[in-house]
């Protein structure tokens, strides 16, 4: 398996020590409970960004993942978003779940590309239930695709509105400010 | 009432002024609360800065039975047809007091999710700006809407 | 009449509406009124079950449905979205058989204002004043989360003198927030009075606020890199006034409400949610301490200094309305120990970090130095640019854990700017609270949810 299978540009950036993982993923030696965490899925990356802990997976392992960071102790899901890199990177879209422990005291990022030709991601709705308005936020936001999601449709925008806000080819929809001495707008 | 069309008289103006006089003093406002300025529209009728004061001693959750509605806060997208139905479903006279940047003119969101300003559902009478309208802004501007019921600039 | 589709490409431009709007008159069709939304509305046959394990019973299908009782006997009734009890514009979908309420779905959006759009729009300097009408009855929370991302990106620390300022308005800020909560849970429940005492004691905190930073609401005071000013001369003053008016007038509620019997009938035993459903649900705040969890991130992940605080965690047993009363009743108290522990131990010093690239130099200096006004200007116009990262930082705001995501791609402005809304998590409690209870109790559940819909909608 090609080791760049979250299609994701190396990011130079200040401070992090990226760690490419394979088939067992080497992660910081001391962190067991991390490797505990990947430990079911083939190919992951771990990385110290900034004082966090980030995970990149493939996005066919997410909901193992979710599953094995659930048994190892994560016990609440804390986010789910999305960021669209369209033009900044390869894969568009990716999807951002954050975890967190409350008997380790530590959070978790894990981070999964999603393409733009085929945005779906499955739902941890069945692991984590809370992610259900979360999911249903970024698919409304960015049209990302849930599969398994209970009830996936609009939350934020009306049921009629035609596009997803939030993606980088939706403008802000600016309606122009007419002052009254200016050049009306016609 | 003040619009009938018999000539000014004696009996005429003073009925019409005792009935604006009424309106004015006993104008009940609609909950339309929806964001930070709504927290600022309950300050202003807390003890504070009492708005019984002014006759407005309760807000009637029911349109029907209120006749100022001041729209405090944001209107989105999805909440318009909700201001539009809740403004219908008022009896008149009634009056629409836009409270706050967001509800006069969309104030610092210019975007897609919010209606810019409110007048372009309902009619404005007046305008409160502030982001959000202290207390004291939000009751001068009920107070001049008074005035200008009370001389009939406002003819409903 | 075929509802219009709203593109937002297309939104209403200005010439198509008319200058003079008399009542009455033909309206446009896409403003006539229809809160029929189709999908977002509860459906008579879908199921909706609790999908955790909770108090034996198992996932969605254990959906009890009496079959001697016929269809005609449920109603679905819609709650708002313009109601006075919802705390804003939040809308229910409640299928009702008699009084009680067997199922119930909300709706949000309405509020929604587009936030995280408009960030990527504004700079960073500039993105405060987004960001603190997100939760409006706890603004500061929102200004702090989103500075201490900011400087986390930007890998500056702060002098002590700014992180005490910080703690010092973001546990009054509390306590306002606390205190609008209380008043408007007693509001809902029928105790009206404690709507005028919490707005009452809110003034006291409220005029520190406008002194300290020009606002009563919305203050935009706490910005990457320090605070907005310095502390007014006679804060030590205010400050004490406060401490010493709040808890008197605390008593007060406590006298009214604590032991009353109305109230404790009213909210006793209403309203449960156990521990493990929160915790499964994400729901945090004041929500997942009063079913007595000790979680709290003040102590587990403490923020801008304020471990050197002494306080208490308050927690509850029961997970029901009256048990999160007391815990926000509690967390008032120990927020003002914290008050006035700040107010004590006060360090001189900046209140803004000493970095010009990114806290912009008093305006006083811009008239004697050069460089004050290059790094103003630059500042203000342009702003200052983010090195490239991404960052997750939360804190703990009255109603839950507030983060803050934001992703620099090395710019001035945010590649993306997200918030994880501790109300918008709150919500999914609605169903597991108000599962099998009456209507009045669900006005009860919702107030003690303390949901603010800017935070959820945003």
């Amino acid at each position: 398996m090609a080791q760049d299978v979250t299609g994701t540009e190396p990011d130079d950036e200040v401070g992090m020590e990226s760690i490419e993982g394979e088939a067992s993923a080497r992660l910081l030696p001391q962190d067991a409970l991390l490797r505990s965490v990947v430990e079911p899925v083939g190919s992951a990356t771990a990385e110290r960004s900034l004082g966090d802990d980030v995970v990149r997976i493939d996005r066919s392992d997410l909901a193992a993942v979710a599953e094995s960071a659930k048994s190892a102790g994560f016990n609440m899901c804390v986010d789910v978003t999305a960021v669209d890199y369209k033009g900044v990177r390869r894969t568009r879209f990716e999807v951002v779940v954050n975890l967190l422990s409350h008997q380790h005291n530590r959070r978790l990022r894990i981070v999964t590309a999603v393409p733009e030709d085929d945005p779906t991601v499955p739902s941890l709705v069945s692991v984590y239930p809370g992610t259900n308005f979360f999911e249903r936020e970024v698919y409304d936001m960015f049209g990302i695709n849930f599969e398994g999601h209970p009830d996936l449709t609009r939350i934020l925008m009306p049921d009629d509105w035609d596009g997803y806000p939030l993606r980088k080819d939706f403008s802000v929809g600016e309606v122009p400010v007419q002052f009254k001495e200016s050049h009306q707008v016609q | 009432m003040a619009r009938l069309s018999t000539p000014p008289n004696l009996l005429m103006t003073t009925i019409g002024t005792a009935v604006r006089w009424a309106q004015t003093q006993s104008m009940w406002p609609a909950t339309f609360g929806l964001a930070c300025c709504a927290i600022e529209m309950m300050a202003t009728g807390a003890a504070h800065n009492d708005l019984a004061r002014f006759g407005m001693e309760v807000f009637r959750a029911s349109p029907r039975q209120a006749d100022l509605m001041i729209v405090a806060g944001r209107v989105s997208q999805k909440m318009a047809p909700v201001l539009r139905q809740v403004y219908d479903q008022m009896a008149d006279p009634k009056w629409v007091i836009s409270m706050g940047a967001c509800a006069s003119t969309g104030g610092m969101f210019n975007n897609y999710a919010l209606v810019q300003g409110v007048d372009q559902i309902v009619p404005v009478d007046i305008y409160v700006p502030g982001c959000p309208p202290g207390p004291q802004s939000l009751m001068h501007g009920i107070l001049t809407l008074q005035d200008k019921v009370m001389t009939g600039e406002l003819a409903r | 009449m075929a509802k219009p589709v709203r593109n937002s490409a297309h939104p209403p431009s200005p010439t198509t509406r008319s200058d003079l709007w008399v009542a009455g008159t033909e309206e446009p069709d896409w403003m006539v009124a229809s809160t029929d939304e189709g999908a977002q509305e509860m459906e008579r046959d879908e199921p909706q079950g609790r999908s955790v394990e909770q108090r034996g019973t198992r996932v969605v299908d254990d959906f009890v449905i009496d079959d001697s009782a016929s269809d005609d006997e449920r109603m679905i009734i819609n709650m708002g979205p313009q109601h006075p009890s919802t705390h804003g514009v939040l809308r229910l979908n409640l299928e009702l058989e008699g009084e009680i309420v067997r199922r119930v779905k909300p709706i949000i959006g309405y509020l929604h204002t587009g936030m995280e759009k408009t960030a990527e729009t504004l700079t960073f300097l500039q993105g405060g004043t987004n960001v603190t009408r997100m939760d409006y009855l706890a603004p500061l929370h929102n200004e702090l989360c989103y500075s201490l991302a900011v400087e986390k990106l930007l890998g500056i620390d702060l002098p002590p003198r700014t992180l005490a300022i910080r703690v010092l308005m973001t546990e009054l800020n509390r306590v306002s927030s606390h205190l609008v909560a209380t008043a408007t849970n007693g509001m809902d429940i029928g105790a009206i009075s404690m709507l005028l005492y919490g707005f009452r004691e809110r003034e006291l905190i409220l005029d520190f606020f406008e002194k300290t930073t020009g606002l009563r609401m919305n203050h935009n005071y706490i910005r990457p890199g320090g605070v907005a000013a310095d502390l007014p001369d006679g804060w030590e003053d205010d400050v004490s006034d406060i401490l010493e008016r709040i808890p008197a007038a605390m008593d007060d509620y406590e006298d009214l409400l604590k032991e009353n019997p109305i109230w404790k009938g009213r909210t006793q035993g209403v309203g449960i949610i156990t521990e493990e459903e929160c915790l499964a649900y994400g729901i945090t705040g004041p929500t997942l301490r009063a079913t007595g969890s000790q979680w709290d991130l003040r102590k587990s992940q403490p923020y801008s200094g304020i471990e050197q605080y002494e306080f208490d965690v308050v927690s509850g047993t029961h997970g029901d309305v009256y048990d999160r009363y007391r815990v926000r009743i509690g967390e008032m108290y120990q927020s003002l120990r914290i008050v006035e522990q700040v107010a004590n131990s006060m360090p001189a010093g900046d209140y803004t970090t000493e970095d010009r690239k990114v806290s912009p130099p008093p305006r006083s200096r811009i008239d004697e130095s050069m460089e004050a006004l290059i790094h103003h200007f630059k500042i203000y116009t342009e702003g200052y640019k983010v090195p490239e990262g991404e960052v997750y930082v939360a804190i703990e705001s009255p109603r839950g854990e507030l983060g803050c995501y934001i992703v620099s791609d090395g710019g001035a402005k945010p590649l993306r700017m997200h918030t994880r809304a501790p109300s918008f998590a709150n919500l999914q409690a609605l169903p597991i609270m108000m599962a099998d209870s009456l209507v009045a109790d669900t006005i009860a559940s919702i107030a003690s949810l303390d949901p603010v819909m800017g935070d959820v909608d945003r």
